[in-house]
């Protein structure tokens, strides 16, 4: 579906040609654009952020946004209990959301490779040990789990992302092995195992490369999970400490004001649900682009 | 298979009979309850939730008048004290019937049986009853009765005959609280003989005015009206806990009239409850008190001139306002101003950095010192926000050269180590149990006869001077006097400053404005026996 | 068949021991302690938490006490809990049918609205409607749904007053738990206006733990659909004459039914993961919000036995959907 018919230009370059594929589909452009749009906003959270988002205006309790009635022009979204810009506190939630994305897809794409190609390469018993236990993670509902491990470790921010990556690694263990797997049938791997390439070197040159493309796709879709699940961990109190301004920390700290004051609930929210929306449709596009096997 | 479904016509039959005879205007009233009862046995438990969820249930033989810490008569219609307060007499009332349940029927009223009975179930180990569920009567060895009991004796079926080993007049008091209510020995007979002695402790059995119908773990608790209570009937035929933890939850599901009483609101919802014309809202000075405790063990606070320069350098108005939001009022004392022996002639430090900057001079500390500040990790009824009640201390310490880090630990962890004197300054506090100063100053800054400070004294602070007059206060018979003793000892406390006192907290009942009868206690637990809905 | 059915349940078995060990030694890594987490200010006291600890089993090596515990799995008995000193198996069989009630209402859920919603969609592809569906499905599976429980009743419970603001049943019914679900025990009580309760309580979070895979439902009902309507025999019928909505319902929905079944058994380990958020949102008195308790109380006994018995439904569950592949693809029994 996504063949480019276009024969009359000369022939594109591998990356044109790709953006053509992902620009067909509109979801994922605007996705693209939203999450510029926030990495943007986020890099630059020194000079957007109207204030500082620990700053506690004492005369300022729980102030509605700007357009409600007793709103102020100086916080648009209004504030919250102990009188912080709760925009401020929005702009550095995103900057914060985009770096538990980050490190937690590092976290668990990198350790989640290294041993998806192990067990594929050393199979036996290094295979079975690893993959039964990426069973047994598996089988525990994963909320529960990262909850479990964040109570050991105590509620950090960081603790939240190591607990969501655990929990997020056997997904890419299992993928990566599955694609190693398939790789080395393939006839270039046999042909220079032949020729004496070490095992390291077939595994992180010759392999890897050709398995990145589902590796991505998942990586990309990983993105917006680990900012939910670290969003729900803030919200139960585990994840990042106050007055630390995460997203799922500010809705727990909204809770006791809900009724009173709408805005308190309701921005930190919204916020979530436009970042992992545009996480996930720039995902979709990317798989459809990358790995068109894989659409559905 | 076949079994379910007759037993389901037969339930369905039962149910439309039920029905049928059923008055028209059955009243309910559901209570929005914080958390879950550990069972239904207010001896072995000590939490607030688990005696609120008992109360309905069972009598004790004195009871605290509603509403107030007077004791007056429960199960004991009157009692003497011997001259030397040693011997207790107490005559039971005749007609306080037992409760019945589908498998326990009562042949006999509460006697002086059930009472040797509940008391030896706590004090000695064989009674068959003592290690059930788990046996710990923490209460019961906290009240210093193991130590304090010589005998108690049958007279005749209904007198009782307790004997102290020493004279101890706080002891009427302790009768009242919850870990003396009584349990049936007959109950307890039949449970043994059929082997299943935990149930007595799972589906209770007492003489309250409400009996108990169903638990439903984290979800419900139902009693319904008890016909046979020997004091006034209770109003309502059905009294439901609802069991919801958040304060937030609990307040829509009033607003909702899914719950007609909904406890412990959070201050910043109080301006709204009281907007509302559907709702009322009731409020008490609770009988409890929030503290920073300095650590007496350790330098500088071995030093009075130290405590008091900190306790000149915290703004308490500015912690009253801002995390207590008309919830509290400011302490100078130990003990409420509720209580009797409070002593309202002590002037409280006032707020003065720059007199606290020149007392820490003088103690040798020109330029501060650094420190720890211990903040709960949990809500108590007396510090809604021990973490934000040290960011604000923090910076008031700031200001006099004091580099204050706030230190927290899970709850159970925190308070042991600041039992074990771990901190340097630590936050925490008390709620009292029965309404006498006693249950003040001997666990929270008592020591004893080798100047080892009690567990729970957690600025591990010994006064000869204080715990003499406290001590003295305990075997006096009469109230003034002892009330004269009380009053020395916060002088000398104030003096000394082993603790900066903040607050004590207002504690808030909002409910439905069709609930009448419900009276607030000093004490903080909630009873329903004269509650009625319209 | 048969050796590749043995096959799979031999596999499970080491599995399982994991399943235990992992739980076990994870749960006593949790800082804190069962017993002392209980009390007050006024604490307790050194000789009364070592006696409790002792009684409980707390102060044996750690290994003993997980030996004890996997003999004690082995005869089928999970321990009891160490707040209400009740069997552990009794508390998840009161508690189970509230989550299995929960879940079933948000499957059917998300197959009564998402599959229709996914043909239409695929039926009028590139129209307004399609893309709009498409949008919002994304949205749908974007949500995080402790902040969408929290608007809900937000805006029906707390705004409106259309629906209650958690429970399973008003307080004014007293249900005796038959067969635990809440709809047919009121069914079955003959307190008038008792289902409508139950059914008024349900709404919510149903449609919070429906949201996700209703998403899910739609977009494979209509991905699924978009394939089976190009291929031969639908161009066939339509050629006969056959009606348009024949076609779609009859011929293709049958065919373009088998990915979206399996998407939807998939979708019961997920399922349980939003259970546990909107079981602590609703106050719904399931096996979700029974574990989250348990961890504040550190209820070992009841954490360890819970997990265990959710991770062996995920086991059983993962067992069925394998086999179901077995049979249906033989290409699988290797």
């Amino acid at each position: 579906m996504s063949a480019s018919t276009d024969t009359a230009v000369a022939v594109p370059s591998a990356l044109r040609l790709f953006w053509r594929s992902f620009a067909e589909n509109r979801g994922a452009v605007v996705g693209l654009a939203i999450m510029l749009l926030l990495i943007v906003v986020a890099a630059l959270a020194d000079v957007t952020a109207p204030h500082s988002p620990i700053e506690q205006f004492r005369d300022h309790f729980l102030t509605p946004p700007s357009w409600s009635p007793g709103g102020t022009s100086a916080f648009l979204l209004g504030t919250d209990d102990v009188g912080r810009d709760i925009f401020a506190r929005l702009i550095y939630g995103a900057r914060l959301s985009l770096v538990i994305g980050l490190s937690v897809v590092a976290l668990s794409l990198g350790a989640g490779t290294v041993l998806g190609l192990t067990t594929a390469f050393a199979g036996g018993i290094v295979d079975t040990v690893i993959m039964r236990l990426m069973d047994i993670l598996l089988v525990f509902p994963s909320l529960l789990l990262a909850i479990v491990i964040v109570a050991i470790l105590g509620p950090s921010l960081t603790n939240a992302m190591i607990a969501v990556a655990i929990v997020a690694l056997p997904n890419y263990t299992r993928l990566a092995r599955a694609s190693a797997l398939s790789e080395m049938s393939r006839d270039y791997v046999t042909a220079s195992r032949s020729a004496g390439a070490s095992t390291l070197r077939l595994m992180f040159s010759a392999v890897l490369p050709n398995c990145t493309a589902p590796l991505i796709v998942q990586a990309s879709l990983g993105f917006s999970s680990a900012i939910l699940d670290a969003a729900a961990l803030g919200f139960l109190g585990l994840g990042a400490q106050p007055p630390t301004p995460e997203w799922g920390t500010m809705l727990a700290g909204a809770l006791q004001y809900y009724q009173r004051a709408w805005w308190v609930l309701t921005f930190p929210g919204v916020s979530i649900l436009v970042t992992v929306l545009a996480f996930n449709l720039f995902g979709d596009g990317l798989r459809d682009a990358l790995d068109p096997k894989l659409k559905r | 298979m076949k079994k379910s479904i007759v037993a389901a016509a037969c339930a369905v039959a039962l149910g439309l009979t039920l029905g049928a005879a059923a008055t028209a205007q059955a009243k309910t009233l559901v209570y929005c309850s914080e958390g879950s009862p550990e069972n239904f046995n207010p001896m072995i438990n000590t939490t607030g939730t688990t005696f609120d969820a008992n109360r309905p249930i069972y009598n004790r033989l004195l009871e605290f008048k509603l509403g107030t810490t007077e004791v007056g008569p429960g199960l004991a219609e009157s009692w003497e004290i011997s001259p030397d307060a040693k011997v207790f007499t107490f005559h039971l009332r005749k007609n306080a019937n037992w409760h019945s349940s589908k498998t326990f029927k009562p042949s006999r009223p509460a006697n002086a049986d059930d009472v040797i009975f509940s008391f030896e179930r706590q004090w000695k180990d064989t009674n068959p009853y003592h290690k059930v569920s788990g046996g710990g009567y923490d209460y019961f060895g906290d009240m210093d009765m193991p130590a304090l009991l010589q005998s108690i004796e049958k007279v005749d079926d209904y007198t009782v005959k307790i004997t102290l080993k020493e004279p101890n007049t706080p002891f009427l008091a302790d009768l009242a609280m919850d870990f003396a209510s009584i349990q049936s020995k007959e109950y307890a007979d039949a449970l043994l003989k059929s082997g299943h002695p935990e149930q007595i402790d799972q589906e209770p059995i007492g003489t309250g005015p409400f009996e108990f119908v169903a638990y439903q773990k984290d979800t419900s608790i139902r009693f319904k009206k008890f016909d046979g209570y020997w004091g006034p009937k209770a109003k309502i035929d059905t009294l439901v806990f609802a069991i919801t933890k958040d304060p937030a939850v609990r307040l829509a599901k009033l607003n909702a009239g899914e719950c007609q009483m909904a406890p412990y609101p959070t201050p910043a919802d109080l301006p709204s409850i009281k907007a509302n014309a559907k709702l009322q809202l009731l409020s008490q000075s609770g009988l409890n008190i929030g503290y920073l405790a300095f650590n007496n063990l350790k330098k500088p606070f071995d030093d009075v001139r130290v405590r008091r320069a900190l306790s000149m350098a915290i703004d308490k108005k500015a912690i009253l306002e801002a995390v207590y939001q008309g919830a509290g009022q400011p302490a100078k004392n130990l003990i409420p101003p509720t209580l009797w022996g409070y002593n309202n002639s002590v002037v409280d430090y006032p707020y003065d950095p720059a007199a606290a900057k020149k007392l820490l001079a003088e103690a040798g500390l020109p330029d501060g010192f650094e420190t720890d500040l211990w903040a709960m990790p949990v809500q108590r009824p007396y510090n809604p926000d021990a973490k934000r009640i040290g960011e604000l201390m923090q910076a008031d310490l700031a200001k006099i050269g004091v580099k204050a880090k706030i230190v927290s630990y899970e709850w159970g962890e925190y308070r042991k180590r600041a039992q074990n004197a771990e901190g340097q300054m630590v936050q925490l506090g008390w709620t009292g149990d029965n309404g006498d100063p006693d249950n003040f100053f001997v666990p929270l800054a008592g020591c004893n006869s080798e100047g080892k400070p009690a567990g729970n004294n957690i600025a591990k602070w010994c006064n000869k001077e204080f715990q003499d007059a406290v001590n003295k206060a305990a075997t006096l018979p009469n109230q003034a006097d002892r009330a004269k003793l009380y009053e020395q000892a916060q002088a000398i406390m104030h003096d000394q400053a082993p603790f900066y006192f903040i607050a004590h907290s207002v504690v808030y009942l909002p409910m439905a404005k069709n609930v009448s009868g419900f009276k607030m206690s000093p004490l903080g637990d909630h009873r329903f026996d004269e509650v009625d809905v319209q | 068949m048969f050796r590749f059915l043995l096959r799979r349940i031999a596999l499970i078995i080491p599995t399982f021991i994991g399943v235990t060990f992992l739980s076990f030694v994870l749960i006593h890594l949790v800082p804190g302690d069962p017993i002392e987490v209980r009390f007050g200010e006024r604490g307790i006291k050194p000789e009364r938490l070592a006696e409790l600890r002792h009684a409980a089993g707390l102060d044996r090596p750690l290994w003993e006490q997980f030996l004890a515990y996997e003999n004690q799995v082995a005869h089928f008995n999970l321990g009891e809990s160490v707040t209400t000193h009740n069997p552990v198996w009794q508390e998840f069989l009161t508690l189970f049918p509230a989550t299995v009630e929960l879940s079933l209402c948000a499957i059917l859920f998300a197959i009564i609205v998402g599959l229709p919603l996914g043909v239409i969609a695929a039926v009028k592809r590139g129209s307004p409607f399609d893309y709009g569906l498409m949008g919002l499905s994304v949205t749908g599976a974007s949500m995080p749904i402790f902040w969408w429980g929290l608007m809900m009743i937000l805006i029906f419970s707390v705004g409106l007053g259309w629906t209650p603001v958690s429970g399973r049943i008003s307080d004014a019914f007293y249900i005796e738990p038959w067969t635990g679900f809440m709809l047919i025990d009121a069914w079955f009580s003959d307190d008038a206006g008792a289902v409508q309760s139950a059914f008024s309580h349900l709404i919510l979070p149903t449609i919070v733990l429906g949201t996700i895979p209703l998403a899910t439902v739609a977009r494979m009902t209509r991905s699924s659909m978009l394939e089976v309507l190009g291929e031969d025999f639908i161009r066939t019928a339509r050629a006969k004459g056959l009606s348009g909505f024949r076609v779609v319902v009859i011929h293709a929905l049958r065919n373009a039914l088998i990915p979206v079944v399996t998407v939807i058994g998939l979708q019961v380990g997920t399922l349980l993961g939003g259970a546990i958020l909107t079981e602590t949102i609703f106050s719904w008195p399931g096996v979700g919000h029974w574990l989250i308790e348990s961890i504040q109380r550190r209820d070992y006994p009841v954490l360890q036995g819970g997990t265990l018995l959710v991770a062996t439904l995920a086991i059983v569950v993962n067992l069925g959907v394998d086999l179901t592949y077995g049979v249906l693809n033989p290409r699988i029994r290797r």
